[in-house]
């Protein structure tokens, strides 16, 4: 009985591989805050991955806390930032987006279960100002 | 002068593949981002005079969340896991109840004429509500709305309503509106400042 021929095994690999290569994303930026998202069931999915911005709230990892504090704090792109600078993130994110594109931003809040509805509040209250008015609370699916 | 080439062994190029893979595979997360979705009013705009838009009393219930999370609906204190029916009956109004939302016949395109409910669901909250309690609330407020959508495809179509064709779901979404809405920010009371 012959062998089977192995000879195109490494190129179905290889397809494999140039798949995940080509379908994943890597992480670009470094999280700064622990995130533990809240539990929701009535969660939809992202329709346009490429059209979110994020903007992550918690409190500092561990290492930047004794830095920082354990006071929950607003992460744009990779590093700390205030209530204010929202403006500035949002027209950033809008003008890497073509135009025809910019209508269906969404801007995805990425909270820690425990922090505060105060600074939430203030972030909605800015978006509102930029009329960034898609937003998406990021939940977790519940079990 | 053909001098013959020794082949070069390829049996271990699958190897090196593999590894390859299997590092992208480990690193990569297929973190699928899903959420509650939401649409926020726009600002008011600082020339136009504030209206007092004169909104039917029946038609809003208001839901607080103080900063101890402990959960109003329409005045009265209730726990979250009573919220959803209570948001239920507020929205569908089985029984035309004078002190539950009125109903608009509307006209929808593709369906014909349809009984519309005039509620509002007004969620407010506290500074010192905590994020997840809020969204919590906001999920069965979801829910809620999710569920008469699945009753009305069910009595309608015989489906659920996420196995529709969008042009059925955009009917749906006419016919029972999700109408939440998040007032402008207010201490609702009971914060430690």
């Amino acid at each position: 009985m012959p062998a089977i021929s192995t000879s195109s095994l490494p190129d179905i690999v290889f397809m494999l591989l140039f798949f995940f290569m080509v379908t994943t994303s890597m992480r670009t930026t470094e999280n700064k805050v622990i995130v533990k998202l809240p539990e929701a069931s009535e969660i939809a999915k992202l329709e346009r991955k490429d059209l979110a911005s994020y903007i992550n709230i918690g409190p500092p990892t561990l290492q930047l806390q004794a830095q920082y504090g354990t006071d929950a704090r607003i992460q744009l792109n990779d590093s700390f930032k205030t209530v204010d600078d929202i403006r500035d993130f949002i027209a950033a994110e809008r003008d890497a987006m073509s135009e025809s594109d910019r209508q269906f931003m969404t801007v995805s809040i990425k909270a820690d279960e425990d922090v505060r509805m105060g600074i939430i509040t203030d972030v909605k209250q800015e978006l509102r100002r930029c009329s960034a008015l898609k937003i998406m609370y990021t939940a977790r699916k519940a079990e | 002068m053909a001098r013959k080439t020794p082949e070069i062994n390829s049996s271990s190029t699958a190897d090196i593949a593999f590894l390859l893979l299997l590092y992208f595979l480990m690193t990569s997360t297929m973190n699928q981002d899903s959420g509650l979705q939401r649409r926020l009013p726009p600002m008011p705009d600082k020339n136009q005079k504030v209206e007092d838009q004169k909104v039917n009393r029946r038609n809003i219930i208001t839901v607080k969340i103080n900063s101890q999370d402990l959960l109003f609906a329409g005045n009265e204190p209730t726990d979250v896991r009573f919220l959803k029916d209570k948001i239920k009956e507020f929205l569908t109004n089985p029984t035309d109840n004078p002190s539950l939302p009125e109903k608009q016949e509307i006209d929808i395109e593709g369906f014909g004429k349809c009984m519309v409910s005039k509620g509002v669901i007004s969620l407010q909250n506290d500074k010192g509500t905590s994020y997840k309690a809020y969204i919590q609330v906001q999920n069965e407020l979801v829910k809620a709305v999710n569920e008469i959508r699945d009753e009305f495809a069910m009595a309608h179509y015989g489906k659920v309503y996420a196995s529709l064709p969008e042009e059925k779901q955009q009917i749906v979404r006419k016919a029972v509106p999700q109408n939440i809405s998040e007032a402008e920010p207010k201490d609702v009371g009971g914060s430690k400042r």
